[in-house]
């Protein structure tokens, strides 16, 4: 493993979030290599500098969601972040997400978070089985395409971490939790679309977007939770003026 | 009505009120700016409102439209950077309405029934 | 909350023109009680009228008056790119939009205080 690092070009400062709501950043110096990411720097420093500090991380390779922090007050993922594209010659500052509960360092409660993908009923709920006894979807349906851009998402909760209505309004859904009942809602085979619009409408869900559009701008999948929370508004919309909200 | 059902029409009435006004925003600038040329008198605007009820039916839509967006913008406002958050923020959102309407509604009066 | 949440986000276009929306209206919203006040000034007389038009004369009153026409005129162009987005989903050309919005208010804003001064 050793040898096939690169050999260290100078020395990175970075700053590290110690500590849970009350805290101070920590100073330490890291050997700056090649095509190094800002998850090699963290685990650099808590293999070789201090093995109490706490973060989260799994498959480094940006699947699994759980390695996201702020850097540089940016939310990001950190183990396809390379630490040239965020600090070309300056310091480099690590703190935990926003607007989540900080247990210990990098490290946040994701509970509220995912409870409020249960609030959106974000799960799928089987609906009737067609007679065919399967569901035939067309790939190219405008329903389908809604759920293709929607579907990727990792749930990483860097939207929610960088959206300011989530601070002005703590009841807020988020966009990650609105963006997966979208998805849901242009499933065919669900079976609770009524029950999620009235869920998901109102403002505490997708009313309260103001469209500042950060959670396209740093959705690290690239997707459009903003364009999924319009959706939702639409939809909403037409059932209130058919009276089936 | 459940708070789904309200937020659902607030906001449409918020976006239809926009697009409504966008045209008359736009027809009021247009008349601001060529009407406007180093200054009017007061003859000069009453010459032009004065039993107008193009002007003034012009002026009243625009006028109930931009109250009730008004309005819900300043509710939002109150909500989220005033942390006024009870049901009370509702009360003083259609308060402010209604002052802007009669307030606007009074120059409206006086720019058609100019002496 | 600790020194933590205190720091300011970075901002970007989109975030810069929801923004620049809320302060719009908000200034629109103060301003339209003064410019109805004003105007119902004409209630009695024509002269009540003038005496009212004659303190917009001051070169103070006039530059806010070109603030606020640019005001008016981004609030309008940026609503119509947030009813854009809304309801048409063209987010993938919001920031166009936005410079399209920009340039629109300034415009106006410039050919207004060209007339007025
Ligand atoms: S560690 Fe899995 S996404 Fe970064």
């Amino acid at each position: 493993m050793k040898s096939r690092e690169s050999k260290p070009n100078g020395f990175l400062e970075v700053s590290i979030w110690r500590g849970a709501e009350e805290g101070a950043f920590q100073h330490f110096q890291v050997p700056r290599r090649e095509s190094q990411t800002v998850l090699d720097v963290v685990t650099y420093i808590q293999r070789h500098l201090d093995p109490t500090l706490a973060y989260r991380f799994a498959c480094r390779v940006g699947v699994c969601g759980s390695c996201a922090m702020k850097v540089n007050g940016i939310a990001r993922w950190t183990c396809r972040t390379h630490v040239s594209a965020v600090a070309t010659t300056g310091p480099l500052e690590i703190a935990p997400l926003d607007h989540l509960p900080r247990l210990r360092d990098l490290v946040c409660d994701m509970g509220p978070f995912f409870e409020k993908w249960k609030q959106a009923r974000g799960a799928f709920v089987p609906g009737a089985v067609p007679e065919t006894g399967f569901a035939a979807i067309d790939p190219d349906s405008p329903a389908r395409r809604q759920v293709e851009a929607g579907i990727e998402c990792i749930g990483c909760g860097i939207c929610y971490s960088e959206c300011d209505t989530v601070a002005w309004r703590p009841e807020y859904l988020g966009p990650a939790a609105l963006n997966r009942a979208w998805t849901l809602q242009n499933d065919e085979r669900d079976g609770a679309h009524r029950k999620r619009l009235q869920a998901v409408a109102g403002d505490a869900g997708c009313h309260a977007c103001h469209n500042q559009l950060s959670c396209n701008e740093r959705c690290p999948k690239k997707l459009s939770p903003a364009a999924a929370i319009a959706g939702l508004k639409r939809a909403s919309a037409v059932a209130a003026l058919k009276g089936r909200l | 009505m459940n708070r789904a059902r309200l937020e659902t029409w607030l906001w449409l009435i918020n976006r239809g009120s926009a697009l409504l006004l966008v045209p008359l925003v736009a027809a009021h600038l247009a008349g601001m700016i060529l009407a406007v040329r180093g200054g009017l008198s007061a003859s000069e605007i009453l010459e032009r409102t004065r039993d107008n009820l193009l002007l003034a039916a012009f002026y009243g839509a625009f006028l109930l439209l931009a109250g009730l967006h008004g309005a819900l913008g300043l509710r939002g406002f109150l909500a989220e950077t005033l942390g006024w958050r009870s049901k009370s923020v509702d009360t003083a959102a259609a308060v402010l309405a209604s002052l802007l309407v009669i307030l606007g509604g009074r120059a409206l009066w006086a720019l058609y029934h100019a002496a | 909350m600790g020194a933590l949440s205190r720091r300011v986000k970075p901002g970007h276009p989109g975030y810069w023109a929801a923004v620049l929306q809320r302060l719009s209206g908000l200034l629109l919203a103060l301003f339209l009680p003064a410019h109805f006040a004003l105007l119902g000034a004409g209630l009695h007389s024509t002269e009540g009228l003038d005496e009212a038009l004659a303190w917009t004369r001051s070169p103070l009153v006039r530059v806010a008056e070109a603030g606020l026409v640019t005001a008016l005129a981004l609030h309008v162009a940026g609503g119509v790119r947030l009813l854009l987005l809304e309801f048409l989903g063209w987010h993938a050309i919001q920031k166009s939009l936005f410079s399209l919005a920009c340039g629109l208010a300034t415009a106006t804003g410039l050919l207004f205080a060209l007339n007025n001064f």
